[in-house]
């Protein structure tokens, strides 16, 4: 046996690639409290100390501190980089995306037009050279779909019903089984890729298995690149690692070679803390580990998580603001054996926010169940009372369909580790759609028509009669249009924009899902009730154009736990994931969705005319499967039990839900805070409902923060909006009175 | 059968009573108290009629949430004006193995008959009461609510020799209740009690105001300002200086 696995149980992962055996071999639970934890060391003091200078200059430079305009991105373009030269000796986890910490690097695989706008936007000038190779000579992947889009997608990528589309960046949400370098080594996971090639097409050459062949091809070429980035920083890493050290240090560098060749919108990490706790848990018992070393060493994992930067062009920011990387990582969760799964590793990462303060980066994420231990349910609730920086998914619900060893890829969506990747689709705005059926399919914004010519709702008032059947033509002809638009945007990434590295650690005959999305869903859901249970006048302009709705009458609201409104909820999203499942999915993808919208949800109420359930034209949809603003009038736990209704069945991709809750609603003092918090998590998650983010703060620190973003203590201020981390003042200052105007659960 | 006039419910409540509670706010109050911020709930007889069973499977929705501790508060208004409804309530909710408790001001209550044996009745069924003492000075109790205080801290009295746990609670008012003396006095009284498992300092606050100007009631307390953080901290400890929670 290899000297690396000494002491390790198992046999079925020593001779083919099986991480979840590994762990579930060799995991040690432990179900104390937080005690044991060890405050930041000197060095973890002194590094973070440079990060925090470094991302104050960069914010004092607009956002970005550094930008590359020579060099395109690669495992190997660049050779090692510090956070420092002269405290190079103190970073315990190396490896750096460029040479210089927080610098930007050049990508144009995505579309060498975003590219070059994301350096001009920020001052920089890319080499002329870089213009002429990626205009000439090499195509991208935003080239090959504009190549291919027919007029209609043209058509509703520009009206908006379509948005945040990934045909001008990275699709990104594909997470590498980064664990598999550290257990494995390099050289056994070419050797089982190699495999995989022999044994494929022999019988068959069609262009599925020609596809595949190349692909494999391509990964063996990552996992090569891989070793000799790794080598350049002095490490071996065709072998196994050998130690905790080796261990988080090899994890390191599989992520790395992702960030470093996919600029994604999402680039998760993954679930890898109890997988390292088994490293740990070995080097102490063998007595070369403390708890000191052991936390430095998540420490320093953790503060490369925080660094890492993708150069962006404006209108991406707009729809993902904050500059996200969606490094996300779980913590939590309970076995299929019913072991919990939470280890001192995953107090050791949420322990990361209090020894360098709150930070959106990594998304950590808590795998919640009510089984999970006591103590650790208590102390995930205490970090977020005091950081608001961590989000909650539902492990009971998600288990059964993913299994116990799946990530996180991008906010909300699960997926198992090492068999799966995701075709992201971004969304659909169904509030739109739902203005198509009342318009005949004319766009509110632009007047033009956009959707199918049919007659539009002709009467001073609308019916539900009248509404019902164009509503279902309408959402027929949205999912067949948005699915053949994704199935093309993905044909194109995957021939120009492949994520060779990540892909070279997933299994070969890998799973794949094609994650739809829903914006505007509340709104939708109201605007429904309103029609049916209120009565909805049009106000139109000049040209007999609806502009404007009165409704008079009072009707029921998502939100409220009221089965008038919370049915029509149901039957909305079941109704649009059929309608998607109808369709033809990209390499026979598993067709899913999502009711997620990132911040985005901004972007796409601008170009969302006024709405029979009140919503002003061009104002904020509610954001995710969250109620409409001002719509919840019963407190925090109906609007969470009308949440909790949602089939996730039907939402595999996720259902996220954003609350707010003022400190002194929670309770007296933090210990009390944090025991409701936990109440109140237990209730919702029992009920079957998928995500929680949870923000505990007032909105006088919210205003203070959009007014005095100077000050130090709101450096980093992180708050969680849809699915994900922000510091505050990194939104733009629409994006902040989004934040403001959405009511904090506050009882008077 | 007893209707309730319900003025309101939140679904989420944590600070009025032990745990997560569903919160039911009744509707008409006795007291007219400078610093009330909900004026809303004062009118007798309004508000939307709920029965006990509907309200209970209303709260029941949120079993999940309750935990060990949580379950139902009733609030106000002056929950105490709807006796006989809070008996009914009350009782079902035991039955259905529901944790209660009543925030009262307590100015109803009086050991005249018939209303003392409907009080001791409701209290079988009550685990917990949020006492509201609004000042420990009769005359500044008048002033304060219209209403004298001595059959309120005769209802402390007798919760404390029948045993009922007690939170009491206190609006601590610049210029009106924060006085040394007067919290002095408050603390003393309530050390005479020998039940009490909490005691809690409410900072007055104007986000009711608004209510004022909607009703087309002058605002009494126009100009006083909430307390400031000290202030609270050094009430809190004359407050409970001596007593053992």
């Amino acid at each position: 046996m290899r000297t690396e696995w000494r002491g390790f149980k198992g046999n079925k992962w020593k001779s083919e690639v099986d991480v979840r055996d590994f762990i579930q071999n060799n995991y040690t639970s432990y179900d104390g409290d937080e005690s044991f934890l060890a405050k930041p060391t000197k060095a973890t003091e002194e590094l973070w100390g440079i990060l925090k200078n470094l991302q104050k200059e960069e914010r004092a430079k607009g956002g970005v501190l550094d930008m590359e305009t020579e060099i395109v991105s690669s495992l190997t373009a660049y050779g090692p980089g510090y956070i420092g030269e002269k405290t190079k000796e103190l970073e315990k986890i190396v490896g750096l995306q460029t040479d210089k910490p927080l610098k930007r690097a050049f990508m144009p695989y995505g579309g060498i037009k975003m590219a070059e706008q994301a350096c001009t936007t920020y001052g920089y000038q890319p080499a002329d050279k870089l213009h002429e190779v990626f205009s000439k000579y090499v195509k991208t992947h935003n080239d090959g779909v504009f190549d291919a889009y027919t007029t209609e997608m043209k058509h509703v990528r520009h009206n908006h019903i379509l948005t945040g589309l990934p045909d001008t960046y990275g699709r990104g949400r594909i997470v590498g089984d980064y664990r598999r370098v550290a257990l494995y080594g390099i050289d056994f996971l070419i050797q089982e890729k190699k495999n995989d090639l022999e044994n494929m097409g022999d019988r068959e050459m069609i262009d599925d298995v020609i596809r595949l062949r190349e692909e494999v091809s391509m990964q063996i070429k990552a996992l090569k690149g891989l070793k000799e980035m790794a080598a350049s920083y002095g490490f071996d890493i065709s072998i196994p690692a050998s130690n905790a050290r080796e261990a988080v240090q090899w994890l390191y560098f599989g992520y790395l070679g992702a960030v470093k060749t996919q600029n994604g919108a999402a680039m998760s990490v993954g679930r890898v803390s109890t997988f390292l706790d088994i490293y740990m848990t070995r080097d102490i018992n063998e007595g070369n580990l403390t708890e000191d070393d052991a936390q430095e060493l998540i420490d320093h994992l953790v503060m490369k998580f925080r660094m890492v930067k993708f150069a962006r062009i404006p209108s991406y920011n707009q729809l993902f603001s904050g500059d996200p990387v969606w490094a996300t990582l779980e913590v939590g969760g309970i076995g299929q054996d019913g072991r919990s799964m939470v280890t001192k590793n995953d107090f050791r990462f949420l322990h990361t926010l209090e020894n360098m303060g709150p930070s959106p980066e990594p998304n950590l994420t808590v795998l919640y169940s009510k089984r999970l231990p006591d103590g650790f349910k208590k102390y995930a609730a205490m970090i977020s009372v005091t950081t608001s920086s961590i989000q909650y998914e539902n492990d009971d619900i998600m288990r059964p369909v993913w299994g116990d060893d799946y990530s996180i890829c991008c906010c909300v969506s699960a997926t198992q580790t090492g068999k799966e990747m995701q075709f992201f689709g971004a969304r659909a705005n169904l509030a739109k759609a739902l203005l198509y059926a009342i318009n005949g399919g004319v766009d509110a914004k632009s007047h033009e028509q956009c959707g199918p010519a049919f007659r539009p709702i002709s009467g001073d008032v609308i019916t539900y009669e009248e509404f019902a059947p164009r509503f279902d033509a309408i959402m027929d002809w949205l999912a067949s249009v948005y699915v053949k638009t994704l199935n093309l945007i993905h044909y194109m990434h995957d021939k120009y924009f492949y994520e060779a590295e990540e892909m070279a650690l997933i299994d070969t005959d890998v799973r794949r899902t094609f994650a739809t999305g829903i914006a505007g869903f509340s709104h939708v859901v109201d605007s429904i009730c309103a029609i049916k249970y209120a009565k909805v006048n049009i106000l139109r302009d000049e040209t007999g154009f609806p502009i404007e709705f009165k409704t008079e009458g009072d009707f029921p609201r998502y939100g409220n736990d009221d089965e008038r409104a919370d049915e029509i909820a149901v039957w909305l999203l079941k109704t649009f994931m059929n309608k998607i499942k109808k369709c033809h999915t990209y390499r026979n993808s598993e067709p899913t969705t999502s009711i997620l919208t990132i911040t985005s949800n901004v972007v796409y109420g601008k170009y969302t005319g006024a709405m029979p359930d009140g919503r002003a034209a061009g104002t904020p949809l509610a954001p995710g499967a969250n109620p409409s603003y001002g719509a919840e009038k019963n407190g925090l736990l109906a609007s969470l039990n009308s949440v909790a209704k949602l089939p996730y069945e039907y939402a595999l991709d996720g259902i996220s839900n954003t609350q707010t809750i003022n400190p002194g609603a929670l309770g007296h003092d933090d210990v009390e805070r944090a025991n409701t918090l936990v109440n109140v998590m237990d209730g919702y998650f029992s009920q079957g409902a998928h995500h929680l983010n949870v923000n505990v703060f007032g909105i006088d620190k919210l205003k203070d923060a959009m007014e005095h973003p100077e000050k130090e203590e709101y450096q980093n201020f992180t708050i969680r909006v849809s699915g994900y981390a922000v510091k505050f003042i990194d939104l733009t200052r629409e994006q902040q009175l989004d934040v403001i105007a959405r009511q904090a659960h506050e009882t008077l | 059968m007893a209707k309730a006039n319900v003025h309101s419910i939140e679904s989420f409540g944590s600070v009025d009573g032990p745990g997560v509670r569903f919160i039911i706010f009744l509707q008409g109050c006795p007291m007219r108290c400078l610093f009330c911020h909900n004026p809303d709930t004062w009118e007798l007889g309004k508000g939307q009629e709920f029965s006990a069973d509907e309200l209970l499977d209303k709260a029941e929705r949120y079993k999940s949430y309750w935990g060990d501790e949580g379950g139902i508060t009733v609030s106000g208004g002056e929950a105490l004006l709807q006796i006989d409804f809070l008996i009914e309530f009350f009782s079902k909710a035991k039955l259905r193995g529901i944790n209660t408790c009543l925030d009262t001001s307590a100015q109803p209550f009086t050991r005249r008959e018939p209303y003392f044996s409907k009080f001791e009745t409701l209290m079988k069924y009550t685990d917990t009461i949020l006492l509201d003492i609004k000042h420990i000075n009769d005359t500044e109790h008048r002033k304060l609510t219209h209403h004298s205080n001595s059959n309120i801290l005769d209802c402390a009295k007798y919760l404390s020799d029948t045993g009922k746990k007690v939170w009491i609670r206190h609006v601590l008012i610049p210029g009106i209740t924060d006085k040394e003396e007067y919290l002095s006095q408050l603390n003393a009284f309530i050390k005479t009690l020998k039940n009490v498992e909490r005691v809690e300092i409410l900072p007055y606050h104007t986000l009711g105001t608004f209510k004022y100007d909607k009703l087309n009631i002058e605002y009494p307390l126009k100009g006083i300002e909430p307390p400031s953080k000290d202030s609270i901290d050094k009430a809190t400890a004359i407050l409970k200086q001596g007593l053992e929670l």
